[in-house]
Formats: structure tokens, sequence, C-alpha cells
């Protein structure tokens, strides 16, 4: 017992240190991450202390860039069970070796998730009146606390998957099914349940007509599945070119028909808004003629909803055509799909929502400069715990860190082979 | 220390000095590092009262004796002392038996005067600046209920304006409040006289109760509130206008500190028209259950969310 303790404390002690170990590319990547994050940290002092009036939101437009970016990377976190579904039900063996790279990319996404809701809230001091037993959790009639549920459950299921296949790669020691196969199934309805609740979060709301709508949950679902496995295709490429870690273009092609479906699924969503919206031209538009046309001199978000729409338009068509069978159309296609999905879920979904109040006035919101430090930060962060992850993970992979070696001298700088994730 | 220690060279070898640069740069990294995690946390200098240890670990209004309510009340009316310089009367009122509160106002007698608005601000302790304000009056084109064609700014040199009529919004306490629902911790419940409330010290201030509101109606504390020392309403009630906090949600209560002790609301009162009436609907002799039995026409707002509401409209010369 005190040995497996030991043992999987050299096992942790030996992934931090190679966590600060790389060549020079390596360290300016990180450094660059680190000043971010203290920007983000210094931007959110300033909030804690004055409160959220440095931000750009107020009584009329009361959620923001926090919620949008929030929204959007719950979409990615659940995406990870698009590379699961093929591996563990279709036994696809191209993506067997790089499921891991996807749940890890879930991992960090849920931890940039829980730091945008934590920055959103106004007394970040009184967290604990969430956790149940000792709060007053809210179950099971507030959505927000099952958000609260799912989110840090699949978070619990993420890790406890990726670092049990990563420690016994470490040992060299066979995974024991029944420690992690049941932990993958129920993660991949979990990753569905994540998405749809985020998505009933705003569906639920009544009063808010522009939320209110069956399609949300759907398009929620088509979106993530595009904009997510298009960020895990950037982050293998990445992966491929920074360290010796074999990838198969068949292994990026498979993610490319993925991200192609789910594209062509969210653009039929949308065009059925769209038409439902515009076409019976009651009263409950204004919301969307606010999003897509402008309402009585106010259009802040028509540039920006049309630039995601294009993008989106482009992606797709790149996506069907055998162009992007080519990596080169294919990173595009991807980074097309990204912006574009980030736009449309973030700011597009969110700030409508209140544009106008329920009594019909119209204010608008951009976000201020220091919330955008703020969100700077916290995407630094994530990049910064999943570059970490890979470093840890990538030599594990190989081979090159493990128990075997665990007495011979520690690789001190840039020998070994580095891994950096993709510029999302 | 079994082997003998090497005699010293005098000369330090590649290794050595290969090391020592090696440990150089390391803790010099280390030292920027902290230096540069201080100065991200520098800000924080500025915090003052944000709370306290008494405050962090109080209990949920709902779970509190008697006794940790009086220590409660005891630990606000000593901050409000200090903050403001006068003691305060704290009560924790609860609502009375029999007795449910209903609203109804008259949209023929209200002028737009907005005299509510501002009293109200006055009684309860809100925020002078920025300016928090419970009430929100629209001014309406005749013949249209469709709030997208109100105009919340209006600002003539007098009112009433010809062509228009004004109603004012403000909590419609309703039967199946959806901010009750959606609010992740229980810091807001409705009470047995129909009162929909709040635990300031309990909200964590995440506003989806705002942003479940179909009559928005709640307001939240973006920064500290600011009100002047001779401003302050001393007469206050835990879940009525105590000052609150930074961070926190607040929105009408129907005045629970005049209304739990049988005194009418301060807009009601303030009504210069008489547009306003108020009382207990499960007293067949009251004002409000005479005007909801015999009044031929009376709406809710947004009678389709089906929210129910506990303020109604009614036209009445």
């Amino acid at each position: 017992m005190i040995r497996a303790a030991k043992d999987y404390l050299t096992f942790l002690w030996r992934c931090g240190r190679i966590a600060f170990v790389g060549d020079w590319r390596y360290y300016a990547w990180m450094g660059g991450l680190t000043v971010f994050c203290l920007l983000g940290l210094h931007a959110y002092c300033i909030q804690f202390v004055h409160g959220l009036i440095v931000t750009g939101m107020s009584d009329e437009v009361s959620w923001g860039v926090y919620i949008a970016n929030f929204t959007f990377l719950v979409g990615v976190a659940a995406a990870a069970v698009m590379m699961v579904i093929p591996v563990y039900i279709y036994d696809n063996e191209e993506l067997h070796d790089l499921v891991i790279f996807g749940e890890l990319l879930a991992v960090a996404a849920i931890i940039m998730c829980l730091a945008f809701v934590t920055v959103d809230l106004g007394r970040p001091d009184r967290f604990w009146h969430l956790i149940p037993g000792i709060g007053q959790l809210n179950f099971p009639r507030s959505m927000l606390s099952w958000d609260v549920i799912v989110l840090n459950g699949y978070l619990l299921l993420n890790v406890h998957i990726c670092g049990y296949l990563l420690y016994s790669r470490y040992q060299n020691r066979k995974p024991s099914k029944w420690f992690y196969i049941p932990f993958v199934f129920i993660a991949i309805f979990w990753a569905v349940s994540i998405h749809t609740v985020t998505a009933f979060l705003y569906v639920g709301l009544g009063g808010r007509p522009f939320w209110n709508s069956s399609i949300v949950g759907p398009r929620f679902l088509a979106s993530a599945f595009s904009a997510g496995p298009a960020i895990i295709i950037l982050a293998l490429q990445v992966i491929r070119r920074v360290t010796q870690y074999h990838i198969t273009n068949k292994a990026l092609l498979t993610l490319r028909s993925i991200v192609q479906v789910s594209m062509i699924i969210n653009v039929f969503l949308l065009i059925n808004e769209i038409f439902k919206e515009f076409y019976s031209g009651n009263l409950h538009v204004a919301s969307s003629r606010y999003l897509f046309l402008g309402l009585d001199g106010f259009h802040a978000l028509v540039p920006w909803i049309w630039t995601a729409i294009a993008f989106n338009l482009i992606s797709m068509f790149l996506l069907i055509l055998p162009l992007s069978r080519s990596l080169k159309w294919l990173d595009l296609a991807c980074v097309l799909c990204i912006v574009g999905i980030w736009i449309e879920k973030g700011m597009g979904l969110v700030i409508p929502g209140f544009i106008p109040t329920p009594l019909g006035a119209l204010i608008e919101y951009t976000p201020s400069m220091n919330e955008t430090l703020v969100c700077l930060g916290i995407w630094a962060f994530g990049l910064l715990c999943y570059t970490i992850f890979l470093r840890m993970s990538v030599p594990i992979l190989q081979g090159t860190l493990s128990k075997s070696n665990e007495h011979l001298p520690e690789p001190d700088s840039g020998a070994e082979p580095v891994a950096a994730p993709a510029p999302h | 220390m079994s082997q003998p220690l090497q005699p010293p060279t005098g000369i330090p070898d590649e290794t050595d000095r290969l090391m020592g640069r090696r440990n150089f740069l390391r803790s010099s990294a280390a030292f920027a590092g902290l230096g540069a995690l201080a100065a991200s946390l520098s800000p924080l200098r500025d915090l003052q009262d944000y709370t306290s240890v008494d405050e962090f670990v109080q209990k949920y209004y709902k779970e509190m004796t008697p006794d940790d309510m009086s220590k409660v009340i005891k630990r606000i009316e000593d901050q409000v002392q200090r903050q403001y310089g006068i003691r305060p009367h704290v009560r924790d009122l609860k609502p009375m038996d029999g007795v449910e509160f209903v609203y109804c106002l008259n949209l023929t007698r209200c002028i737009g005067c907005r005299k509510c608005v501002h009293a109200c601000v006055a009684e309860n302790n809100q925020s002078r600046n920025p300016e928090i304000q419970y009430i929100r009056v629209l001014k309406l084109p005749h013949g249209s209920m469709d709030v997208d064609k109100a105009d919340h700014l209006y600002n003539p040199p007098a009112v009433p304006e010809k062509g228009y009529f004004y109603m004012p919004v403000q909590c419609q306490q309703c039967h199946n409040p959806p901010c009750v629902k959606v609010c992740p911790v229980h810091a807001t419940w409705q009470e047995k006289d129909g009162i929909t409330v709040i635990d300031y010290d309990w909200c964590i201030g995440c506003r989806y109760c705002e942003a479940a509101c179909p009559y928005w109606a709640r307001r939240f504390n973006f920064t500290k509130p600011d009100i002047p020392k001779e401003r302050l309403n001393p007469n206050m009630a835990y879940l009525g206008n105590r000052p609150r906090k930074q961070g926190v949600m607040e929105k009408c209560h129907f005045c629970v500190q005049r209304t739990r002790v049988g005194r009418y609301p301060a807009c009601l009162e303030v009504c210069p028209v008489g547009a306003r009436k108020f009382g207990n609907i499960l007293d067949p002799e009251s004002e409000v259950s005479y005007i909801l039995r015999e009044k031929r026409i009376f709406i809710q707002l947004k009678e389709e969310m089906g929210t129910n509401p506990r303020f109604f409209y009614y036209f009445e010369k």
C-alpha cells in the first residue's frame, strides 16, 4: 500500500518535473502564456475589488463574454466524445491512441468553463453555497444546479480515465478494463448531457423568446461536434509537427468526416431557425432582427453574425469538397469553423437574448478592456494546462517516461520531444 | 560521509560552471515569476469591508435559529452604524397569518410622473450612484400594450402627454416565479404572504434570476452601493431594505419593512392621483378584493407566461 502510494507520488513528481523542461520554443510558448495569465489575473483582481461594474455588462444585458465563452467551451469539452465513440464503439484503430488527446482537451476545456463561470459571479466568496450538504443547491429545479453537477462530474470522469490510462502506460501494465471501460461509456452519455444541460439553461427561460426554442439544444450539439473535433484536428497537427509522436493522415481524415457531417447539420438547423423567426413575422422576433439585421438603428452584432455565417458556409463547402483531403485546406476549414462557431455560439447566442429587454428597452453591450483581459487570461490558462497535459502524456505514450527508467538521471533540457498545443 | 572530500583544485570545472549558470537562471526566473505574481495581485490592496469571518460562515436564512438571527441583526446594525454613523433599527419581520398581498394599479389614472420611482429609492435604501430603481415607468402609445413600443426615457416638460398612457412596472410577485425556480442556491423564495424575497447574504450573484424574469424587475449591485449618510432610512428589515453589498441581487419586495407592520408601500403613499391600491386579497372587505371582484376588466402583464402575477392593472376613471 505504502509502496503503491510512493510509486504514484514518484509518477506525479516526474510528470510535474517534465512540465518545466523543454526546448526554447517550449519556454517561449509557456512564458508567453504565463504573461497573459498574469495580465488576466491582474484584471480579475480589479474586478474582484470594484465589482462587475468594470465589465460592459448592465442590468439590461446581464451576461456577456464570460458566459459566451463558457457556452462555447462546454461544447469543446463535450466534443471529446466524438473521438471516443469511433474508438470504443466502432473499434476504429486509427484514432485509438489519439483519443486520450481529445479527453485531455476536454479536461482543459472544463477547467476554462469553471473559470469563466467563477469570474462571472458577483460573490465568488460564497461559492460554497453551491456545495451539496453544506450549501443549498437548488437541485433538481434550477438548471444551473444541474450544470454544476454535470460539469464537475465530467471533469472527474475524464481526469480519472486519462489519469488511469496514462499511469498504466507509465507502469507498462495493461489497464484493467473494469477500471475504465464503464467510465468511458458513462462519459459518452455525460458529454451529451453537459451540452444539453447548458442549452436547457437558456431554453428554460420563458421570458426570453430568442432562447425559448427547442432548436437551441440540437444546434448546440451540432455546432459543438463540428468546432470540437476541428480543434482536435489542429491540436494533432501541432503535436505531430513539434514531437516525434506518430499521427496518421487517415486519423485526421476520420475526424474530418465528423466535422463535415456536423457542420452540414449545423447549417441546416440554422436555416430552420432563420425561416421560423422571419417568415411568420410575429412580434417575438425583435432579438433575431437585432442580431441579423439591426433594430431601430442598433446593429453592433450584425457584422459579427454575418462573418460567422460566412465562415461556417465557406468551411462547410471546403469540408464537402475533396479539396480538404489535403491537410492545408483542412486546417483552413477547421480555423474558419472554430471562429465561426465561437462567434455564433458565444456572442451570437448570449447577447441578443437580452436585446431588447423584456420591457422593450434597447441597450447594447460591448465588452470592456478589463473584461477582455480576463477572458484572454482564462484562455491562456487553459492552453497552458493543455500544453502541460500534452508535455506529460506524449513521453508517457512514447515510452520515454516510464517506471522502467525511473532511476536513470532525469533529462534536464530540450533533449526530449516537446509538445505545444494548437493556436485555438 | 564515508567518502573523503575532494581537495579543492581552485579551478572550477566545466560542469560546475554550467550548473552554476543554470541554477542562477532558474532562481532568477523564479524570482521574476513571484514578482510578476505579486504585481498581478496588487489591486487586492484596495479591498476593504469585502466580507468578515462571521459573514462568510453565516447560515442560510431558513436555517437560522432566533438566536442566530439576533446575532446577525446586531452585526448588521453595527456595520451600518460604522459606515453611516446612524444606528438603524433592523427587524426580521415574518409574514402575517391570513394575509396575501395584492397590488392593483389603475392605468387610466397614472400620469407617468415617476414620483413612485423616487419614493421607492428613498424608502428602500437603493444605491444612488449608480442609481438602482425598482420601478420602471413605460410610456406607451394609445391602443398598444406591446412593450417593444415603449419609451423608457421620456422626459417632457409636463406629463401626461396627449396620445400616450403610462404603465409602471415593478416586481409582479408572481404565484409561479421563474426567478425562484432558476436560483441555484435558494437565495430567493416566495413567502406565505406572496412576497418573493431575497437573502442578500446568501445570493452568489450569478444573475440567472435576472435573465429569467419576464418583467425585468430584478437589479444587480454591479459595484458597492453608494448612499449619502443623510438619506439613509434607518427603519430596516432583513429581507427588505437593509443596505446591500456589492455583487448581489435586489428588487421590489412590496416594502416588507412597512407592509408587514400594517402600513402601505412607499410607492402607493406618494402617488398623487391615487392610481395605486394595495391590500390583503384574503380579506373580502379589502380594497383590492373589491377591485378584483367588481371591475369588468383587469389584466396581468404577460399573462401568457403562466407566471400568474399578484400585480393587476385595471382601467377606471
